[in-house]
Formats: C-alpha cells, sequence, structure tokens
C-alpha cells in the first residue's frame, strides 16, 4: 500500500492578515515497507504534511492517494483511510481521557465497530508491542502512570487500529534518555516484525540516522532533500545552511578528516564510525 | 467556525487609530454607541455609515472586515427583526393575513431595531480590530481604577480578562489538535443524534479539562516565581499617555455626534 502526493499545496488561513502558505508543491511516494524519516526546521511543513497522509487536512490544491483513492473525493470512507494510517501527534498522552488504560486503547478499534473478542485481541496485542504489562497496568488509570508509560499506552491506541502506515510526529519529544530508547526500540521492532511502513517526523538526527532507510528534508513548505540517510547526510553543510544539524558520526568524521585522519566518505551511524575508528586505531593511527 | 468570528478579533496595524490611547477608544466607543441610540430615521444611518467607513479607512482595514463580524450574528438580528415585527404596535396597516397586521409602524421599528444591532456589532468591531486584547485590558484596568477606593478588583479583573484572552487561542489550538487525533482514532464528531454527539464529545472534553488544569496551575507557579502579587505597587512597562491623536479622535466623534444631533432636530 502505497502513499502518492502529488503537488500538494496547504494554505492556512486563506485571506486573512495571517494567511501562510505551509506546503509549497510537495510531491513524493512513499512505498510499502519503507522506513522514512521526515526532518525539518520548526515551522518547515513537516506536521502539515503528516496530517494530510490520513485526511486529517484537505490540500489546498494537488492530490493525496492512499492505496489509490483520492482523500479529497468525497466517496472516499475516510474512516477507512484513517484506519489504514496510524497517526500519532506530537504529545500523543495528552489525548487521553478514559478511566483505564485498557479502554483508552479499545478506543480506536470500538469506532471500528468491531468484536468484543476482536477489541481484546487488539488491546492484548497493542499493549505487548509497546511493552506494557497487561496483568499490571490494563486495569489502572491512565493518569497514574509515568510520563514514559503514558506515551506508550497512547502509541498502543494507534496500534490497535493496526494500521499498515504509521506516521510519528516527534515520537521522542520530552522524553528522557532510556524513554527514548524504548519509543524507538518498539518503533523499529514494529518495522522489522509487521512490515508496518514507519513514517517518522523528527528533530533528532541521530534518531532518523540511526533508523529510517529514506531521509526527507523539509525547508520552508518546500521538499529540500530527498534521499537515503547517506546521500542526504553526505550534504552536511546544505543542512546546517537550512538550520538542520548531521549526526554526531558525521560531525565526528568531518573533524577527523580535517585533522588528516582517512575517513571514508558516507559513514552516518555511531557504529560504523566506531568500526572505522577502531581500524585506524589497529593501523597504529597513522595520519594520512 | 470559531475562527471566522470578527468581533474580538485584532487585526495589527500603525495606523493614526491604531496608536491612540485605548482609554480613549474606549469612551469613543462608548459615546458611539450612545450617537446609534440618537439616530432616529434612515438619513441618520447614511451618517453613521458613512462615519464608521471613513474610521475604517483611516485604520486601513477592509470595510468588509466588519461585515464579516455581523455575519456570525445574522440569527439574532433576524429574529430580533421578526419579534419587532409581529409585537409592535401600529396604526397604519399595511396588510392583514388573519388575525396577522403588518403595520408601517411596526415594520420600521423593526428595521430600525436591526440596523441598530448591526450598528453596534460593527462599531465596536472597530475597537477590538485596532486594538490588541493587552492594550484593551489595560486601558479598562486604568478607567476602572478610580473604583478601588471602594474594594473593587480593577487589577484582577483586568489580569484575569488578559490570561483568558490570551489563553482563548491556545485553547482552540488544543481542541483542534485533540479532535484531529481522536479523529485520527475513528472518533465521529459529525454524525448521529444529539445524545450520540453528546458521547462523542467526552474524548474531547476530558483530555481538555486535564490540559486546561495544568495549564492554570504551571502559569500560576510561573507567576508566583517572578513574584507576583496582584495590583498593589505595579509598575508597567508601557504606561498609557494621551496625545495629540486622542484630541483628534475625540473630536471627530464628537463631530459625529454633533452631526447626527443636528439632523435629528431638523429632519425630526
Amino acid at each position: 500500500m502505497s502513499i502518492v502526493i502529488e503537488h500538494l499545496n496547504y494554505v492556512y488561513m486563506t485571506g486573512g492578515p495571517y494567511e501562510t502558505h505551509a506546503l509549497h508543491d510537495v510531491s513524493m511516494t512513499i512505498e510499502d515497507g519503507e522506513f522514512v524519516g521526515l526532518i525539518g526546521h520548526t515551522g518547515s511543513g513537516k506536521s502539515t504534511l503528516v496530517q494530510h497522509l490520513n485526511g486529517l487536512l484537505m490540500p489546498s490544491s494537488g492530490r493525496v492517494l492512499v492505496d489509490g483513492m483520492d482523500l479529497a473525493d468525497k466517496e472516499t470512507d475516510r474512516r477507512a483511510v484513517r484506519c489504514k494510517v496510524g497517526l500519532v501527534f506530537q504529545y500523543p498522552e495528552n489525548q487521553l481521557f478514559e478511566e483505564t488504560v485498557e479502554k483508552d486503547i479499545a478506543f480506536g478499534p470500538k469506532n471500528l465497530g468491531l468484536a468484543q473478542e476482536e477489541i481484546d485481541r487488539r488491546v492484548r496485542d497493542a499493549m505487548r508491542r509497546v511493552a506494557l504489562d497487561y496483568d499490571s497496568i490494563a486495569q489502572r488509570s491512565v493518569f497514574e502512570l509515568s510520563g514514559g508509560q503514558m506515551r506508550r499506552v497512547a502509541i498502543a491506541g494507534v496500534l490497535a487500529m493496526e494500521p499498515r502506515v504509521l506516521v510519528l510526529d516527534e515520537p521522542c519529544a520530552g522524553l528522557d534518555p532510556r524513554g527514548r530508547e524504548e519509543i524507538l526500540g518498539l518503533i523499529s521492532d514494529l518495522h522489522k516484525e509487521s512490515g508496518t511502513t514507519i513514517v517518522m517526523v523528527s528533530h533528532s538526527m541521530d534518531d532518523v540516522a540511526s533508523l529510517a532507510e529514506r531521509v526527507i528534508v523539509m525547508n520552508k513548505g518546500e521538499v529540500a532533500m530527498d534521499g537515503t540517510p547517506r546521500e542526504v547526510f553526505a550534504r552536511g553543510n546544505e543542512l546546517r545552511e537550512i538550520g538542520l544539524d548531521v549526526p554526531q558520526a558525521v560531525e565526528l568524521a568531518q573533524r577527523l578528516r580535517e585533522k588528516g585522519f582517512d575517513i571514508p566518505e558516507g559513514v552516518y551511524r555511531m557504529e560504523e564510525m566506531r568500526e572505522v575508528i577502531l581500524n585506524l586505531v589497529r593501523k597504529g593511527g597513522r595520519r594520512a | 467556525m470559531l475562527k471566522d468570528i470578527t468581533l474580538g478579533q485584532y487585526f495589527p496595524g500603525n495606523s493614526v487609530v491604531h496608536r491612540m490611547d485605548p482609554r480613549t477608544k474606549l469612551i469613543l466607543t462608548i459615546a458611539y454607541i450612545v450617537g446609534v441610540f440618537m439616530v432616529k430615521n434612515l438619513p441618520g444611518y447614511l451618517i453613521a455609515l458613512g462615519f464608521l467607513y471613513l474610521v475604517v479607512r483611516i485604520a486601513g482595514i477592509q470595510f468588509s472586515y466588519l461585515l464579516k463580524g455581523v455575519k456570525p450574528l445574522r440569527f439574532i438580528i433576524v429574529f430580533t427583526f421578526i419579534l419587532n415585527v409581529i409585537f409592535a404596535q401600529g396604526e397604519t396597516p399595511i396588510f392583514t393575513l388573519g388575525f396577522f397586521t403588518l403595520t408601517k409602524e411596526a415594520l420600521s421599528r423593526a428595521v430600525y431595531f436591526a440596523m441598530r444591532l448591526v450598528f453596534l456589532v460593527m462599531g465596536t468591531s472597530v475597537l477590538t480590530l485596532t486594538t490588541s486584547p493587552v492594550q484593551l485590558t489595560d486601558g479598562l484596568e486604568r478607567l476602572m481604577r478610580p473604583l478601588e477606593k471602594v474594594n473593587f478588583p480593577a487589577h484582577e479583573l483586568a489580569m484575569m480578562m488578559t490570561i483568558a484572552l490570551r489563553f482563548i487561542p491556545t485553547l482552540l489550538e488544543e481542541t483542534d489538535k485533540i479532535q484531529k487525533a481522536q479523529m485520527a482514532r475513528g472518533a465521529d464528531f459529525e454524525s448521529g443524534n444529539l445524545i450520540a454527539r453528546a458521547k462523542a464529545m467526552i474524548p474531547l472534553l476530558v483530555p481538555l479539562f486535564v490540559s486546561s488544569f495544568r495549564r492554570a496551575n504551571d502559569l500560576a507557579m510561573a507567576m508566583e516565581a517572578r513574584c507576583y502579587r496582584g495590583g498593589s505597587h505595579r509598575t508597567r512597562l508601557r504606561e498609557l499617555k494621551f496625545t495629540r491623536l486622542d484630541a483628534y479622535g475625540t473630536l471627530t466623534v464628537a463631530a459625529f455626534l454633533g452631526v447626527i444631533a443636528l439632523e435629528g432636530m431638523i429632519l425630526g
């Protein structure tokens, strides 16, 4: 199931004094099973873009096709689309409302009109995926949980819809390093185990570098770069020009190169970098 | 939609009207309202219309913006009109339908009442369009200050208004976000009967309340951390000052009131 975006434009508050052109002629295709990292500065249009992927926002002009269905078409069943494309908002724990964890996660499947047994199965499955223990947590109030746990309950609430595509807007925002690791781990598992297509919006270059197979860079409502992490992070200077950073490994490689060490191009993951440095050390640290 | 309401929306600018002291603008708006109530005939409304048009042009705002502000109130206006047509007494019948008689007096009364409402809304829109909420509450506080002698909490009221106004956009944004998040989980806010719709609001209202309380708590804490102690002995960053602009504004409105009064006397 692919998502095709053609010449998408979006304008907020048309005609008023605060009119803003949030997206400008954006075109891209997200293929089935991809892991896409979407990066960009605050206000670059990434959050606006992801809301188009399941029909929460309608294009001012252009088209969004999910599995061949045009989202602007009145015939299209939006709820069916939202079931296929799950969207986890920024700080999703702010949307929790039910008395218990179980009920909150069941909200989505219930809206789909599923049978009770199926809902139960999905709740258990979703909780397992986000590493929450059903027996000890399911009956507790969502407001008793820790921040990281609340976030995982919220993600489970979207997973329980069993979407083919999962879109996450800054899933690690405001979490401590451990919470971040856990969330990134579960996203990665989801991608590997069930082949779910992932679109992850992030500020953190390192998160994107460690997980994504494709990186799309947004700048001022336009697609600035689109390619493999290797291709995109090789353009470090351009990234810095639009106010973004490069992953730490890329930064380290560049600085070592400046010092005269022979570091191959296209290294962007810390693990790779470690190998390169270890090799250098074994060779006796000779400068090229 | 909520965002279409012009009443209470600030239109940023740097015109003469924008730069006037908010206290003057508040008082002049009240004077304008008095003026509108003095109008007794159609030419009077034309004068008022001309006056509004003039002020809006000086402020650099399109006149259509004022009309947009009236739009959400169209039902109230139509309702007032119909009530007046039905219940006002008159002597010159135009036509009779069963036991209902439409009289000339009732019709003209209804028209004037509806016009009056339209002009009130448009006039007060000029105030809110050219005055930022902060300035407005600042002006209100200063105007109410004499009442503090009788223990009227002028500063506290103004602060509450400022905070409430400040958080309207935040709350709207939050509502929009939560609504979308629940829609992404298949929630339906648009269909079903009244009970189903009321029930559908729960997933929206609970998170909204939770975040509002948290936000209020954070704000109180932040204010306390900066030693906020209410109205006494507070100095301000921008002192309000009357300038020549305020004199011009007052003269303009006085001229408007004069013309209205004169017109009323001549045409009766």
